[in-house]
């Protein structure tokens, strides 16, 4: 569960006159919840994203996950319970690493990485196992290196590695964004999968006003820094998307 | 015959320091400069203590936390205090230099009335061949531990590190702290490296590490031009091909002595290769389109 308390983020550094990209923010985000969030740009959505995996640090307010008191613990220390996967498919994976090692250090997120040799058939087997489901052959590339790949076939790597180790929280900042519509689709519907398998809380951005018609139980317009409408899954079923298309004339 | 030999010699004493710029060059993508003080303070520390007939062990585990903490500094001064990498292995090159001079208290040190490592084993008649195997071992062990580093969960670690910060970020690790760490490792191996080239020279000298670096980096480069053209993964093969270009670079520097050229241009030599070393490859394929 994530919950945000009267956050109030600002940034200064090359302004004017400082920004306020997120004022007097509170949220909750229950377990289970595919919480979609929809806004122009600007509105602040990447902003709150980065402000729950920890890469922002809030002016004011407090960061709640699962009950503790994150609001000063970084990035790196929150991945014990948070998976991210980035806008760019470049982000998520190490490119001169191989594919393999890259799902090793993933099957680490929560634990510390010491100097055991991890890579083991046991693990490879594993690995294999995991990436058939996508249907893309990259089982039998295991050792390529995941610079060689697409960056629908990187995207949809990164989001399997979210689960190779124990998560709460999935963070999708655009993960579509950047891909061909198959590829896109593809992603997200192993996303929703992913959601309802692991009994995750999820968080989507997009600008794809088709996926958050289709994805998620629960949506939320930001703009200027402020929720403006947050709609849980039976108000959402009556949307159309004619409706939704309709918040952003 | 032994004129090449003592070359190779070098070479093999100075890819440790090799291993050192991969480490911190082509594996965290920092170019740390303080290599030429660091290399210097594995000399002195060694000469030091040497002359004062202080244990073998204890002087390599001096000379290795002396490059440890040197790198460490680096490492604090670029990620804690945010300075440039450059920047910061300029400083703590500088810095080192008055250390330096302070532990040697002179600015040359002679070792050779002392019994040191590379008279310890005496298989061969020749002893340019028993430091040969001692220098030999000690590189191959260093091979085989940073294989296995390399290889183990905190070395993909630091690959990932070098790699894509916010995705190892993501995954829970601290880069910051792995930058440091990397180059405490690197500056250590640096460190070792001219501990190994004191004992063969017999002497401590404290501009013994100007342009070391170079040295190293045209080692790493000549390397990886071998390692893109074959399109090597495996990490002890590339390991090995460093060595190969530590020891190839102080071939072509015997030749070039050979053929006579005067001594005080050895470091232009240094340069002038380093430079075709780094810009064929460019030019070729410029031309090329």
């Amino acid at each position: 569960m994530i919950e945000l308390q009267n956050i109030y983020k600002t940034y200064t550094v090359g302004q004017a006159k400082p920004i306020n990209v997120v004022q007097n923010l509170s949220l909750t985000i229950y377990k289970n919840d595919f919480a979609v969030i929809v806004g122009a740009n600007g509105s602040g959505k990447s902003t709150l994203l980065n402000l729950i995996s920890g890469n922002v640090q809030p002016n004011s307010g407090k960061v709640f996950i699962n009950d503790t008191d994150v609001t000063k613990l970084p990035d790196y220390k929150r991945s014990s319970t948070i998976a991210r996967v980035f806008q760019n498919p470049f982000s998520g994976t190490a490119a001169d690493l191989s594919i393999l090692d890259n799902f090793r250090l993933a099957a680490l997120r929560t634990q510390s990485k010491t100097l055991k040799i991890g890579v083991n058939q046991n693990f490879k087997n594993k690995v294999a196992q995991q990436i058939e489901q996508l249907g893309m052959g990259l089982e039998n590339k295991l050792a390529q290196p995941m610079g060689s790949l697409s960056g629908g076939q990187r995207q949809a790597l990164t989001l399997l590695m979210a689960v190779m180790d124990d998560l709460k929280i999935l963070l999708l900042d655009e993960p579509t964004a950047a891909l061909d519509p198959r590829s896109a689709e593809k992603v997200m519907r192993m996303a929703k999968k992913i959601t309802q398998q692991y009994q995750l809380c999820t968080v989507l951005i997009t600008h794809n006003l088709k996926d958050a018609f289709t994805y998620g139980n629960r949506i939320i317009q930001m703009a200027e820094g402020e929720i403006v409408k947050d709609l849980d899954l039976e108000l959402k079923t009556k949307l159309t998307q004619n409706e939704i298309y309709s918040w952003f004339s | 015959m032994d004129f090449y030999l003592s070359a190779i010699l070098q070479g093999l004493c100075l890819s440790a320091m090799a291993f050192g710029i991969f480490i911190s060059m082509k594996i965290f993508n920092i170019p740390d400069i303080s290599t030429d003080g660091t290399y210097t303070l594995g000399g002195v520390i060694s000469g030091f203590y040497i002359s004062q007939s202080y244990n073998g062990f204890a002087i390599v585990g001096l000379v290795i936390l002396g490059g440890a903490l040197a790198g460490a500094i680096t490492g604090i001064i670029h990620t804690k205090l945010k300075v440039n990498a450059l920047l910061a292995g300029i400083l703590v090159m500088t810095a080192l230099y008055s250390i330096n001079l302070s532990i040697l208290g002179q600015s040359n040190l002679p070792l050779l009335n002392f019994d040191i490592l590379f008279t310890v084993i005496n298989l061969f008649q020749n002893p340019t061949y028993n430091t040969f195997l001692i220098v030999f071992t000690i590189i191959l062990i260093l091979l085989m531990s940073l294989t296995y580093v390399l290889k183990s969960d905190f070395g993909l670690a630091m690959r990932a590190t070098g790699n894509n910060q916010i995705m190892i970020r993501a995954l829970g690790v601290n880069t910051d702290t792995m930058k440091i760490i990397g180059l405490a490792i690197a500056n250590s191996l640096t460190a070792l490296s001219g501990y190994l080239m004191t004992l063969l020279q017999g002497f401590a000298d404290i501009n013994m590490g100007i342009g070391i670096v170079i040295v190293g980096l045209g080692s790493v480069m000549m390397g990886e031009t071998l390692i893109n053209f074959f399109n090597i993964k495996n990490i002890t093969i590339v390991l090995l091909i460093v060595i190969l270009g530590a020891i190839v670079f102080q071939l072509v520097l015997a030749f070039a002595l050979s053929l006579g050229i005067n001594p005080n241009l050895l470091k232009l030599i240094t340069a002038a290769f380093v430079l075709l070393i780094v810009g064929l490859p460019r030019f070729i394929s410029n031309k090329a389109e």
